[in-house]
This record gives structure tokens, C-alpha cells and sequence, in this order.
């Protein structure tokens, strides 16, 4: 995306929490920013692309857009990044020393917590990096706050050279509401200054800095304790106090309004004394918490009695139709009714799922398809579009962990297979983004160990799932201008896969990719085939001519239903009573034209050849480049 | 918080379910509201299902619609009204596109569609206003102004005129031209239209 006119200052916008924090960094006078894309997080790195004056990149993974932007945090200029929860865990390693070192510049990380998970593989709570890496943390409650608490988040660290936490969750990060802009400041990078002690982190450096940084969480908790962001609000019902942050403050405030409340903004380190002040003032004080019992249990270690996540859950939103039943239980009253219709609720609940699927044309069908096809695999999976293979109808993904996974956890289950798996072929199957996210390494390390892995790398030229963001592997940077790209068959080979091992294979190609996948999982060594078309969602994709179904061919076999299209829709159904007097199902289908883009997947294991052009015929022409570029 | 309305926009990931609300949302704001707008997205993306909160008043705290609250539901699709219609408050109106998506699920066999899904929940004692919001787009030449269609039946069960809706619709369209205004217009129109003559059949 390019850089557009910023709309003035003053402006009241209806804005996302991520695109609030993006106007707030840009205002904030960042000069570099950094991530990887991940949901809910993606929208605060591409709004903030969009803006004039500042560097923004997608960097390979979490780990290393931390540390793009501590080093233009060391070189004196702002700086920020943003993951979401499970980035985190990767950039960890980057963090825990730089909580040493400090910075120069105001360096701020956003961190989304998926609560609820909408979109992910756990559900954590980013606040313990505040604990365990000894920096500050503020939790917002709308876009506003987010707004607010960024620019806030840099001046406190600055004046305390200290990374600082920005605590979101994905109802803040995607929920829209209204925010009032202001102006973007003007900043001088201070410019780097060698400071051995400092800025490398050998043990004696290290352990001299180590005290200074429990003395700075003692300032820290000082300031907590003045701040703004944490205020006591009065009430007329004193029977429960509630402690709360995040969106969980508006579910309280909702819930009860004549409640007494004490709203935590700035999180950590917990302004002790604002607790006490508002335990005093009531009977008891509940505190309202996503996920994890943090600031509960900090506080009973105080010697405060409060209540917690003995009466709310650990997992999940902590909305009012969870607030209301559990507080009305522990006063004692009868839980409020919902006035809702029981039976329409019964209904709900009885209605067929709607699991995510693939879109049409997908090119990873083909590969689910094949997969589904050959016998005896164990599959180990990774995180992107392609891990909706462990769903129907193809049910060819046997494992998803975490980014990278797939190629470590093959190798431990061919090292590690059992009796009954001797037969079995493992493969792996990874996107291109995820393959140099952190698969790489866990390539190399099979490749140094012999095992013995078909890895299916899916080269769909884009990170999918959160959008189709750009990466090293399709040539474009994230303002869509050209870039160095890589070469994926080169950089396998160069990890030490045998040439004669790594096939480049046309997705669409079904007999050719099973004959590939089929030859590939017998021989006892590493192999890659890299599949190379590009995802339907990007511009490099190209729409062929549509197909139909000719009603008169069709015999109901379903084969087609085996892709997984969902432009493929059946019409009726029957039965056939076979030779062998087995009786099967018949399925007959019809394409939904109007979205079909002709990738041909679907034809190719039709027995009657009932699936035709919808106009007249042209020969498929494959997107040009695949991956040697 | 009584003077806080509720609307609950629900449907099928792609169908412009989280632009429908955000139009909405626009529309409240321009009426001086206080708004917040929330749903769901990230794998919604890919075919699942979506729904869309809009809160709008004085002041809005929670985002989300509680069970049981909603005063109006939007649906995109049939089926899709079944699912959410617990939502709604004893006295709400759910105004649905009987238009049907069906999913892979469905059509492996795996599971059933329902038979009459409007029909289930006129059972279940929902009141519902009932159109083919596509059907209407495809007539008007492109099912992508289904979204305006849906948008324009709605416009009559809003606490502002239907006139603000229909400014802050035709903005989003300002810059592709005055064909796609007047595509958009008659859109709205059609949707208004077929909300009110369903609401003159006798359910």
C-alpha cells in the first residue's frame, strides 16, 4: 500500500484498535516499525504502512521484527512492533535480554491476545512477559484507550528507557468505535552511542544490570500508582468493588453500573495502594481478568482479600452473560434471566456447523485431494489456510502445534515410530510464509539427522490466512513494490536436500503431483516437492474460464465432492443397488458458475466426463513463474 | 442502557456482512451516536460464519450484544437466522434473506441443511420478515447488491430516517461513478420495498 494523506488532527474517527494504535505510532513520531502478520494483530502493521515518514516492514518472523526495531530503539529512534500472543513466545528470547539493556529511543510491542480464539492454535495471556521480563504493561478498552495508551506507552518508555507491553485482545484489536486523532510529532533520532555495558549482554555486563532492573519495576509501581489510566470510579452499590482491564472493564461497567470500580490501565507493575483504596471502600472486591488469575493473585500475596477466578472462568471473554450469572451467585440472588426464547436457543444449538473452509480453486485442494488419496501416511501440519486439510472431506492432516512444527514433529515420528507405524510415510506439509517463519531450521535439522520425510512445501506466494500478505517468497515488500525473492527450490537444495529429491509440481496436475507425492514417500531420505501456484486471493492469480456440469453425464458418483470445492453442490441424491449387490449413495452435483474460476480440479477424477466448460473450451493456461523466478 | 440499540448482522464470511455494519455504524455516528461495532473475523474469511455487532446511543460500553438483546437481526442467509436468532429480545424483528448458502459439510452428506429454516423460526416464535435479498440483486443485474439490498431493508427499522442510511450507502460508492450510485439507489430501494410488502402479508 502507498503512503497517503493522513486525515488532520482533531478528526473523529470510527477506527479499529488496531488502526487507532496506527495512527497513535505514526503520530507518536515512530521511525521504524516491524511484524510478522497474525491475526488479530495484521490491520496495525498494514495501517501503519500506509502512513508517510516511517519504515515499515514485514519481517520473516516475530523474533526478528523484535529486533529491527530494538536496534532503531538503540540507534536513538522510536520504534515498534506488534504480534499477536503466539509471536510473542518467538520474539521471547530478544525480549528477555533487552529488558537489560533497555533503550534510546521509545520502543513499544504490541501483543494480541486471541481471548475467545477466534483464530488461533491456544489461548495465552501476554501479561506474564510484564512479570517475567520485569516491563511495563497497559491494557486498553477501546480504540480510543489503544490510541491513547500508545503514545503513552512511549513516553513512559523513554523516560524509563524501557520496552513497554501493549496489551490488546482481539476485542479490542477488531472492534471499531470512535477515536479523536491529534498531530504527528516531530522527532530527532538521538543517534547510537557504543556503550559496552550496556548494549552487549556478556555475563559481567549482564549481571550489573540486573539490579537496576528491579529498581526501575520499584519506580515503575510508583508511577502506576499516580497514573491516569488507573482511577477508582464511585458507585452507589458498595456491596462488590470490581478491579478490572481491557474490554473487561466495559463487561463490568455494563453489567453493574452502580458498582465501584477500579479500571487498571496501566497493569503492571499493579498500583498496590489504588487496590487497597478501593478495598476499603466496599465489602469485596472481585477482580475481572482475562485469562490468567495475574493481578488476583498478586494481590492475595498482598494479604487483600479478593475473589477471582474462583467464581469466573480461565478461558474465554469474560462478557456480561458470564459476569451477571456469577456475581448474582455469589451475592446469593437469583440469576438473572435471559430473556431469550429457550427454544430458538435449543435450535441453535442443533444447526449444522460451518467450519471455515477452503476457497474455490484453492490450490492447496489438490494437495488435500492427493493426500486423501494415498495410503499409509502420517501427517504432521503446520499454521496457515492449508491446516483446514484436517477437515473434511479430506481429513489429511494428522498434527498442528505451533509455526515451523510440522518439520521438527516429522522428524521425531519417523525417529520415534512405533511397531505399528513402520509402514507408515511421514510427510510434512508447510506454507512458504511458515517455511521461512521457522521451518527452515527444522528442514536443516532433518536433513543433518536422515530422516526419512517427504516435506510437501505449499508455495501459494502469500500469507494466506491473515489476508495474503507479501513475503520474502513472492518478490514484494509490504508496500507491494518489488523485493529480492527467494528462490524456494535453491534455498532447499542449499539446506541440503538432494536435487534429485525436490520437485516442482503444478497443484492442479493431479496425476502428476500423486505420482510425485506416491514415489517420493518410498524413498528412505528427505525429499521437498514444492507446489507453485498462487493463492486465488492475490492479484497473481488469474480467473479461467468457469465449468458446469452437463446433467444428463452425471451419475452421481461424487467423486468430485472428494476436492472439496465449495462451488461444487449437490442437486439430488439416490441410491444404487451394484452388481455385487452392494447398495451405495448416489450424489448428483451441479457447479455454482458464478464463482467457479476453471482451475479444472474437479474434472479430473470425473469417470463420466460430465464437467464442462460453461463456454467454449480453451486450454488451461498455468499462472507463468511458479517458482522459478 | 435502554437507549442503547442493538443490531445483530449475520451471514456467511464474503457475503459483506462487516462492511453492512460498518455502513450502519457510519449511519449512527452521523446521527451524533456514540457507536461501537465487533465481530469475529480472522478464519471467517474462509466461508464460516460471521456475525456482526453494531451498539449504538449516548454511550456505549460493551461491544457486544448479550444474548437476548438484540432489537433487530439482519441475515444474509436462512439458515444462518436459526442460528442466531437466541439473540434477539422477546419483541425483536429478524428481517432474513431466504436466500440459502450450503456448506461443504452439507453437501459430503454430513449434515442437513434444514427443510423451512424461516419456517422454524416463525415456530419458535420469532416474528420474521422474510425476502430473497439475492434473487433481487441478480433481477437489478449483480448479486454484489445484495449487501445494499439487505442495507435498504433494514433502513425502515432503525431509529433514524432511512434517508441517513441511504446517504452514508451511496458515499461508499461516490468515487466508481453515477451508474454505480444509481445501481446502489435502486438497490436500496428494492430492499425497503420488499421488507414492506412482506410486512403487509399476513404471516
Amino acid at each position: 500500500m502507498a503512503a497517503v494523506m493522513p486525515v488532520p488532527a482533531a478528526s473523529r474517527l470510527l477506527m479499529s484498535g488496531n488502526e487507532a494504535v496506527a495512527r497513535a505510532v505514526w503520530e507518536a513520531g515512530v521511525k521504524v516499525a516491524a511484524a510478522y502478520p497474525g491475526t488479530p494483530s495484521t490491520e496495525m502493521l498494514e495501517v501503519i504502512s500506509t502512513y508517510p515518514d516511517l519504515y515499515a516492514e514485514w519481517s520473516v518472523n516475530e523474533k526478528v521484527s523484535l529486533e529491527v526495531a530494538i536496534g532503531a530503539a538503540y540507534a536513538g529512534s522510536r520504534a515498534f512492533c506488534c504480534m499477536k500472543h503466539v509471536g510473542m513466545n518467538v520474539a521471547s528470547d530478544a525480549l528477555m535480554t533487552l529488558t537489560l539493556t533497555g533503550v534510546i529511543g521509545g520502543l513499544v510491542i504490541a501483543i494480541a491476545d486471541d481471548v475467545g480464539l477466534s483464530s488461533s492454535q491456544n489461548e495465552q495471556d501476554s501479561r506474564y512477559w510484564g512479570r517475567f521480563a520485569h516491563v511495563p504493561v497497559f491494557e486498553p478498552a477501546d480504540s480510543q484507550e489503544a490510541y491513547a495508551m500508545t503514545l503513552a506507552a512511549f513516553e513512559l518508555s523513554e523516560q524509563f528507557q524501557v520496552p513497554v507491553i501493549l496489551r490488546m485482545t482481539t476485542r479490542i484489536n477488531h472492534v471499531k468505535a470512535l477515536v479523536t486523532v491529534g498531530e504527528r510529532q516531530t522527532r530527532v533520532a538521538a543517534g547510537f552511542k557504543k556503550e559496552p555495558g550496556r548494549f552487549v549482554m556478556v555475563p559481567g555486563n549482564a549481571g550489573k544490570r540486573i539490579p537496576l532492573m528491579f529498581k526501575r519495576d520499584g519506580e515503575l509501581r510508583a508511577v502506576a500508582e499516580q497514573s491516569s489510566f488507573n482511577f477508582i470510579e464511585h458507585g452507589a452499590d458498595y456491596r462488590i468493588g470490581f478491579i478490572a482491564s481491557g474490554p473487561a472493564y466495559m463487561h463490568v461497567r455494563e453489567s453493574f453500573p452502580n458498582a465501584p470500580v477500579l479500571k487498571l490501565g496501566l497493569s503492571h507493575p499493579l498500583p498496590f495502594d489504588k487496590c487497597r483504596e478501593l478495598a476499603a471502600l466496599v465489602e469485596r472486591v472481585v477482580v475481572v481478568e482475562e485469562v490468567e488469575p495475574l493481578v488476583e493473585t498478586e494481590l492475595k500475596a498482598q494479604g487483600l482479600q479478593v475473589i477471582g477466578k474462583d467464581i469466573l472462568p480461565l478461558q474465554g471473554e469474560l462478557a456480561p452473560q458470564v459476569l451477571k450469572p456469577a456475581i448474582a451467585r455469589l451475592l446469593g440472588e437469583p440469576e438473572p434471566e435471559i430473556a431469550q426464547n429457550l427454544r430458538s436457543t435449543a435450535a441453535a444449538a442443533q444447526i449444522f456447523p460451518r467450519p471455515p473452509t477452503m476457497c474455490v480453486a484453492c490450490p492447496h485442494l489438490g494437495v488435500y485431494y492427493t493426500l486423501s488419496q494415498v495410503r499409509n501416511l502420517n501427517i504432521s501440519g503446520d499454521i496457515g489456510c492449508y491446516t483446514l486439510g484436517a477437515g473434511h472431506p479430506w481429513n489429511a492432516l494428522d498434527t498442528c502445534v505451533s509455526m515451523g512444527a510440522s518439520m521438527g514433529i516429522a522428524l521425531g515420528m519417523d525417529k520415534g515410530r512405533g511397531e505399528a507405524d513402520k509402514d507408515k510415510r511421514v510427510v510434512a506439509v508447510i506454507g512458504d510464509s511458515t517455511f521461512l517463519h521457522m521451518g527452515m531450521q527444522g528442514l536443516l535439522d532433518m536433513v543433518y539427522n536422515k530422516g526419512k520425510v517427504t516435506v510437501l512445501l505449499l508455495d501459494n506466494r502469500a500469507v494466506g490466512m491473515t489476508g495474503g500478505q507479501d513475503n520474502p517468497g513472492n518478490g514484494r515488500d509490504i508496500h507491494g513494490e518489488e523485493a529480492p525473492r527467494i528462490n524456494f527450490a535453491k534455498l532447499v537444495a542449499a539446506l541440503g536436500v538432494k536435487e534429485e529429491r525436490i520437485h516442482t509440481v503444478n497443484p492442479y496436475e493431479l496425476p502428476i503431483l500423486f505420482r510425485t507425492i506416491r514415489e517420493e514417500v518410498k524413498v528412505p531420505e528427505v525429499s521437498v516437492i514444492i507446489t507453485d501456484q498462487p493463492c486465488v486471493l492475490i492479484k497473481d492469480y488469474h480467473r479461467l474460464k468457469p465449468y458446469t456440469v452437463t446433467e444428463d453425464k452425471c451419475t452421481g458418483c461424487g467423486n468430485c465432492l472428494d476436492v472439496g470445492c465449495p462451488a461444487i453442490h449437490v442437486t439430488r441424491r439416490g441410491k444404487e443397488l451394484k452388481a455385487s449387490g452392494r447398495e451405495v449413495d448416489l450424489a448428483f452435483v451441479r457447479i455454482e458458475s458464478s464463482v467457479c474460476t476453471g482451475c479444472g480440479l474437479c474434472l479430473q477424477p470425473c469417470a463420466p466426463k460430465a464437467i464442462e466448460h460453461f463456454l467454449p473450451t480453451s486450454p488451461i493456461k498455468l499462472v507463468k513463474g511458479g517458482c522459478a523466478a | 442502557m435502554s437507549q442503547v440499540s442493538n443490531i445483530l448482522v449475520v451471514g456467511i464470511g464474503g457475503q459483506g456482512v462487516m462492511t453492512a455494519t460498518e455502513i450502519l455504524a457510519e449511519a449512527a455516528i452521523a446521527m451524533g451516536h456514540d457507536a461501537k461495532k465487533t465481530e469475529v473475523a480472522g478464519m471467517a474469511q474462509r466461508g464460516g460464519v460471521v456475525s456482526s455487532h453494531l451498539r449504538f446511543g449516548d454511550k456505549v460500553l460493551s461491544p457486544q450484544i448479550s444474548p437476548g438483546c438484540a432489537d433487530v437481526l439482519l441475515g444474509f442467509e436462512a439458515a444462518e437466522g436459526l442460528r442466531w436468532q437466541h439473540m434477539l429480545r422477546p419483541q425483536g424483528i429478524a428481517l432474513m434473506n431466504t436466500s440459502r448458502l450450503v456448506p461443504p459439510v452439507v453437501e459430503l452428506g454430513l449434515y442437513d441443511y434444514p427443510a423451512d429454516p424461516i419456517g422454524e423460526m416463525r415456530a419458535a416464535g420469532t416474528q420474521v420478515v422474510a425476502f430473497d435479498a439475492t434473487s433481487i440483486a441478480l433481477e437489478l443485474g449483480d448479486i454484489r447488491l445484495g449487501n445494499t439490498v439487505m442495507l435498504g431493508a433494514i433502513a425502515d427499522h432503525l431509529p433514524f430516517s432511512a434517508e441517513v442510511l441511504l446517504a452514508c450507502v451511496l458515499k461508499r460508492f461516490e468515487k466508481k461513478g453515477e451508474i454505480m450510485v444509481d445501481r446502489n439507489r435502486r438497490a436500496f430501494t428494492a430492499g425497503r420495498e420488499a421488507v414492506a410488502q412482506a410486512e403487509s402479508l399476513p404471516a
